[in-house]
């Protein structure tokens, strides 16, 4: 038997060791610190040890064992890929994902031993393509855990791009887009597209953009504000920029921002006033109303 | 040859632009508002472009145009209905169509035009 890398006397060994080796990993692994039975039971702890060690042993058959990129591993690839991804949801840390493959190092090792006591050049060219077949694995379990820690910052990311920017309805015809921390441009773009969805939908006429919570404004976060109301505009309804804060006034007019025929108001409640006149609606205070007690 | 009607509606004309909008066709649409402009004495032109969803900066520049052309006759031009996605590509491509008057719909488009043509009168 001298399929798989020539020479190698890995792939018949793995073969016929399987189950002695599954039994020493799993001892090894529970036995070990990394080992966290708080978030993994020791039942599916054995099955995927059982599942990876099976693979590993088809793959080492059929492909050549000093590289993991082929076919004949994507077997191989896939289960590590399920495993890292179950143990970065569960939980775990970088260092104890990567030792599920390296712990297989110490018992694999002692049989190597074991086996070719007789040969001592054979066992240290064994040992050393065992350990770079092993470190190629664990390295991919790496890449798959940092991978799918990734996925997660990245949803993340996207959700909080969603929660920062609400358009609400704040009368007939006025919607208001409060706008709270710095804006970039992949920012103003969700908030110019998520404000002009939301003029169509309720066919609103006036749109008042409020800066009060952005803390900075430089000449690109006005270039922003400038073509979210010009887009506005475009689509046939008003903006008014609301909550500009005497510094930003003053840097506005530093940074020589010429912010044109835009509406500009101090605050919300003035900005929403003259919205209420333009829409020719009015608030109007009840004389016959109950004085208030303070 | 395919041409985008023009519908008279008392002293205004309506085009309502529902097919791709190609470099000929926006030529000829030019020509066609602004003979019936000038024959029906038009004192308002409203576009209703809710259908287009590509544009370009030839297109772009070619809605300035006709509101430009249209004033030089003394009509209000208002162009209604415009999508989000349109008035995005619009303003990243530098065109803001300043002096162009937008509505979000015909009906509010309508009144905006009765509204100026009252405050010219």
């Amino acid at each position: 038997m001298k399929q798989g890398a020539p020479g190698s006397r890995i792939p018949a060994l793995l073969k016929s060791l399987e189950k002695d080796l599954l039994a020493d990993w799993v001892k090894e692994q529970l036995a070990a610190t990394s080992q966290r039975p708080d978030l993994l039971k020791e039942s599916e702890l054995r099955d995927q040890s059982r599942a990876f060690l099976a693979a590993l042993q088809a793959a080492a058959q059929r492909g050549a064992l000093d590289d993991v990129s082929g076919a004949d591993w994507s077997a191989v690839r896939e289960l590590l890929n399920d495993v890292s991804r179950q143990r970065a949801r569960a939980g775990f840390s970088p260092g104890e994902t990567a030792m599920f493959v390296l712990s297989l190092k110490q018992p694999f090792f002692a049989r190597l031993r074991s086996e070719l006591k007789s040969d001592p050049d054979a066992l240290a060219d064994e040992t050393w393509r065992a350990t770079v077949l092993l470190d190629k694995l664990g390295l991919y379990t790496m890449e798959a855990f940092q991978q799918s820690r990734e996925e997660v910052i990245g949803r993340q990311q996207k959700e909080l791009l969603e929660l920062s920017t609400p358009v609400v309805e704040l009368w007939e015809d006025i919607l208001a887009l409060p706008l709270v921390g710095t804006l970039d441009s992949e920012r103003t773009q969700v908030v110019m597209e998520s404000l002009l969805q939301k003029i169509v939908e309720s066919s609103a006429s006036i749109a008042i953009i409020d800066i009060t919570g952005v803390p900075t404004v430089d000449t690109l976060v006005a270039q922003h504000l400038l073509k979210t109301v010009a887009a506005t505009r475009l689509m046939g309804a008003d903006c008014i920029i609301s909550g500009i804060r005497p510094q930003i006034a003053q840097t506005i007019v530093h940074l020589g921002v010429n912010l044109g025929e835009v509406t500009t108001k101090a605050s919300l409640a003035d900005a929403f006033k003259v919205a209420l006149q333009r829409t020719g609606a009015s608030v109007v205070r009840n004389s016959a109303a109950p004085a208030r007690a303070d | 040859m395919e041409r985008i009607p023009i519908l008279k509606f008392g002293t205004f004309l309506l085009v309502t632009i529902q097919v791709d909008m190609h470099d000929k066709l926006a030529l000829t649409l030019q020509d066609d508002l602004t003979n019936r402009i000038s024959k029906e004495r038009a004192r308002g032109v409203l576009i209703d472009i809710s259908a287009l969803d590509v544009v370009d900066s030839f297109i772009g520049r070619m809605i300035a145009n006709i509101s430009g052309m249209a004033r030089v006759l003394d009509a209000e031009t208002v162009v209604v209905g415009m999508r989000p996605s349109v008035a995005i590509t619009l303003v990243e491509l530098g065109l803001p169509l300043e002096g162009v008057h937008t509505a979000l719909n015909v009906e509010k488009g309508m009144a905006l035009l009765q509204k100026r043509l009252e405050a010219r009168a």
